[in-house]
């Protein structure tokens, strides 16, 4: 009981995880129409900032910052170099374009850091358990993780339906000619955008710092899951995004935690069992996207319009 | 109703661009037949494993040209299919050599004449059987879709220990063909050669065909279509299916070509660059995807000599190709290409 | 009776709040021209695209020739027999005229998984898109690229395309709109060789265009058939002159 809660946590640590990168993404697609596979480069950017700056200072509150501030930027200078002009192509246009930003980011990394991961500590105030319910501990780290991406949809839900700049990010995705009437900088709003949806991303790569390791190809591994949150919500929907993160996150945890205790259970070999749920596991959200499209092929919450 | 018979025009257009057309096609065949000779005449032997690489790449290419290109359905999944071909050709060796039963039958060869048209059939089966969910979607669902269940295809072979996973299936010698010696490089280069021939000449006929302009289109306004009284999707099904099946095949020779599998045929990343082979050369046309498949690889090949990090430099450079020239050679393509508007 | 063709009844359809489509009847007899007018967002297109299938309707009844046609997608439509043309016109825009006019009889002639013989070349499409074309009086365009003709050729191109299907019924969506004087003389003598042949429901602003063509006449406002008749009719009803006539642009 004890293992299944903790299972059940990580899961929803994982889907908070991938509700900052399929938030940020979704918000990008719904508001300028743009796909960016470099969605995942940003969180490695992120990671990547971070953890270099712990391993300088011993500071993680600031390698947060850092790592916060520098996917931002990063994504504010793709935003500006490539992406500005790709807002009228076509998807596939910014598919590939986008595409080889990761080459370069990937290569990139390599050459200023190199193949070998790095790992993160989790910093020492942040270390140990803490007790979640009678008898069951649960990692503080971890838990920070799901605060952090709670406090962060609260934060995304006031920002988009009550403040100005969430009228104007809602307006410009409906009517971009209408909210350059009202005198608003649409090319700017529009990096800031950018640059909000990548500092979303830079915190799920600092916050996974941490609990896996810091490498090149990190961001694409987590991307492609990301692409399956997205079409569980809804394209172009928060709402969507969220549940879809929640589902995957808890879905894909709990079928590699406990799939291959099962199928031992039901097979004869015990090495054929564990190759066989491997390779379930390792398919089952994917298996999942794959229901739920046949019953909704819009998505469990799909946006508007 | 008194303006009909006026008109009887029966002048057949644009003979002449045929004539041309075929006529540059010719040269290139003949070109491509005798450029081992070529290769060894300048001593660079290399060359030819480079020429096959690139001809079997350009089929794979030629098949997503033909969802993407000619229907406008983004698959960034091709190469799913891609590496099920290979991966079929490997577990057909393995079983061939240990004698072990696959799914309790006495299955494993290693002959061509059965590999390849096993492996074309598989990847065409699950081609169906992905393509159908798929194209339940359009547009960047579409785009997603088709990388994730690429990409659960990879974590399956991944995790599929009994044939290697990570580390692949080794193929210690090439599929036998009655009466050819595979293992002779020119002989090899020059089976893969008709091999495409044939296959581009299959899809010149298909994109000629009525069920090929069902496609183009698709692409241009699916709404028209359904206004023509056309239920778009199993044609969108079959194009797909034959794309897989493409796929398949150009895997079965790549892993014939590599006598190696690995779930490295199956990354992301090899979508990428297929789709970036029909870019460059020119979505829907008909020999686009094959100086798509020269380029991009020639390019790779000139920059890896160059530099271990030439991803650095690929990377810009295919990101101010799409920004800057919108299908990059497709302009000189154009003068011989056999497809989109007759 | 006279021979209905197709009978609606009842059809409501809402966006949010508002009712685009609202408690809708209208029939159009075999052969004749009934024309639908109405004010700008009077609800004509949103109708039209529920008669074709692709917006679904909340409630009410759609039957063509006694079938119903609930569940059935555009494209089963098309081949009972319904065409339409579009009022924002849909062409494959890289094609040729007879391309798009041959494409059209390609469907027409069943499925199309052919996969061998030059569908550009066939003469089995290739004539009778020679010959539908020469009747929409665009033999000399047959060869231009849609995107380079002009407007009323795509209007005249739209009439082709809808005839090479041989329909029953056509749903014409402002066929008249942004021609200029002689193109929409050479349209409407283009429609009354139809007359008769094929039943038209024709959604129109241009009124000399509707009493030159029209059979009966409804009038359609806030998603409501307010009236129908024959023109005297409609112009003697004093709610259509109330609600739609005195807005001036009629």
């Amino acid at each position: 009981m004890a293992l299944l809660i903790e299972q059940a946590l990580n899961g929803v640590q994982l889907g908070f995880t991938l509700f900052l990168l399929a938030a940020g993404l979704t918000l990008i697609f719904g508001i300028m129409g743009v796909i960016n596979l470099a969605h995942g480069s940003l969180f490695m950017i992120g990671a990547y900032a971070a953890a270099l700056t712990a391993a300088k200072t011993g500071s993680f509150l600031i390698a947060f910052p850092v790592g916060l501030v520098c996917a931002a930027i990063a994504g504010m200078v793709i935003e500006f170099l490539v992406v500005r002009r790709l807002y009228a192509r076509d998807h596939l246009d910014q598919v590939l374009a986008t595409f080889g930003l990761i080459l370069f980011f990937n290569q990139m990394t390599i050459i200023l850091f190199g193949r070998q991961p790095l790992f993160v500590e989790i910093p020492s105030w942040l270390e140990g358990s803490i007790p979640i319910v009678a008898g069951v501990q649960y990692p503080l780290y971890r838990f920070v993780i799901i605060l952090v991406g709670l406090l962060t949809a609260v934060g995304l839900y006031f920002l988009i339906a009550r403040t100005r700049i969430g009228m104007l990010i809602r307006a410009g995705a409906t009517n971009r000619d209408m909210v350059r009437a009202l005198g608003v900088d649409i090319k700017l709003l529009y990096t800031i955008v950018f640059g909000l949806g990548a500092m979303l991303a830079g915190l799920a790569g600092i916050m996974t710092g941490p609990i896996s390791a810091v490498q090149v190809g990190m961001g694409e591994h987590v991307l492609i899951l990301t692409f399956v949150v997205i079409i569980i919500g809804g394209v172009g929907s928060i709402k969507g995004a969220f549940a879809g993160a929640l589902i995957v996150g808890v879905v894909d945890t709990m079928m590699r935690a406990f799939l291959p205790a099962l199928m031992r259970h039901l097979m004869a070999s015990g090495s054929e069992a564990d190759a066989l749920a491997g390779g379930i596991s390792a398919m089952g959200v994917y298996l999942l996207m794959a229901i739920v499209l046949l019953i909704k092929p819009k998505g469990l919450l799909p946006a508007h319009g | 109703m008194a303006d009909i018979q006026n008109t009887v025009h029966k002048v057949a257009p644009a003979k002449p661009k045929n004539v041309r057309s075929h006529l540059l096609i010719a040269q290139l065949i003949v070109l491509l037949a005798v450029l081992p000779y070529l290769a060894n005449l300048f001593g660079q032997p290399a060359l030819v494993s480079l020429a096959t690489r690139i001809i079997i790449l350009a089929i794979a290419a030629a098949s997503l040209n033909l969802i993407m290109g000619y229907a406008g359905l983004a698959s960034f999944g091709h190469a799913a299919w891609y590496g099920l071909g290979g991966y079929v050709v490997g577990i057909l060796y393995r079983h061939s050599v240990t004698g072990d039963p696959l799914f309790g039958l006495p299955i494993g060869s290693d002959q061509m004449l059965i590999t390849v048209p096993a492996a074309i059939l598989i990847a065409g089966l699950f081609a169906a059987i992905f393509g159908s969910l798929s194209l339940r979607t359009s547009g960047v669902q579409f785009i997603m879709i088709t990388l994730a269940f690429a990409q659960m295809i990879f974590f399956f072979f991944v995790a599929l220990k009994a044939y290697g996973g990570d580390d692949g299936l080794i193929i210690r010698r090439r599929n036998a063909l009655p009466g050819l010696d595979t293992r002779d490089a020119m002989v090899w280069y020059w089976i893969c050669l008709g091999v495409a021939i044939l296959w581009y000449a299959l899809l010149s006929r298909i994109v000629a065909s009525r069920f090929g302009r069902i496609l183009v289109g698709v692409r241009q306004s699916e709404r028209r279509m359904a206004a023509m009284g056309v239920r778009t999707y199993p044609y969108k099904l079959v194009a797909f299916v034959i794309a897989g099946m493409g796929g398949g095949l150009a895997g079965a020779l790549m892993a014939n070509h590599m006598r190696f599998v690995s779930p490295d045929m199956l990354h992301w990343t090899q979508s990428g660059e297929f789709m970036f082979m029909v870019i460059l050369g020119g979505a829907g046309t008909l020999l686009g995807p094959a100086f798509g498949a020269a380029v991009l690889i020639g390019l790779e090949t000139v920059l890896a000599a160059w530099t271990e990090h030439w991803q650095v430099i690929l990377g810009p450079i295919l990101v101010l190709a799409i920004l800057f020239t919108r299908g990059g050679l497709s302009g000189l393509v154009r003068l011989v290409r056999g497809g989109r508007d007759d | 009776m006279t021979d209905v063709l197709l009978q609606v009844e009842g059809l409501r359809k809402r966006f949010g709040g508002v009712a685009a489509t609202d408690n809708l009847t209208l029939d159009v007899r075999a052969g004749e021209v009934h024309a639908l007018i109405g004010p700008n967002g009077a609800g004509k297109t949103t109708f039209i695209t529920q008669l074709m299938g692709e917006l679904t309707p909340d409630a009410g009844s759609v039957r063509f020739a006694g079938q119903p046609l609930e569940g059935l997608d555009t494209a089963a439509r098309v081949r009972l027999g319904i065409a339409r043309t579009f009022q924002i016109t849909q062409t494959l825009d890289e094609e040729t005229a007879q391309a798009n006019v041959a494409l059209t009889i390609q469907a027409h002639q069943g499925h199309s998984f052919r996969f061998w013989k030059n569908a550009a070349t066939d003469p089995s499409l290739n004539e009778p898109a020679r010959r539908l074309l020469a009747d929409a009086g665009l033999a000399a365009r047959r060869n231009v690229q849609v995107r380079d003709m002009s407007h009323g050729e795509h209007k005249q191109l739209e009439l082709a395309m809808a005839l090479a299907s041989e329909p029953r019924l056509l749903l014409l969506d402002e066929p008249m709109a942004g021609l200029g004087v002689s193109e929409s003389r050479q349209m409407i003598d283009a429609l009354k060789t139809l007359k008769g042949r094929i039943a038209i429901l024709l959604v129109e602003h241009d009124m000399d265009a509707v009493f030159a063509l029209a059979d009966r006449i409804s009038v359609l406002v806030y998603g409501k058939v307010i009236a129908t008749g024959t023109a005297q009719e409609i112009q003697a009803d004093p709610q259509v002159r109330a609600a739609y006539l005195g807005e001036g642009d009629a």
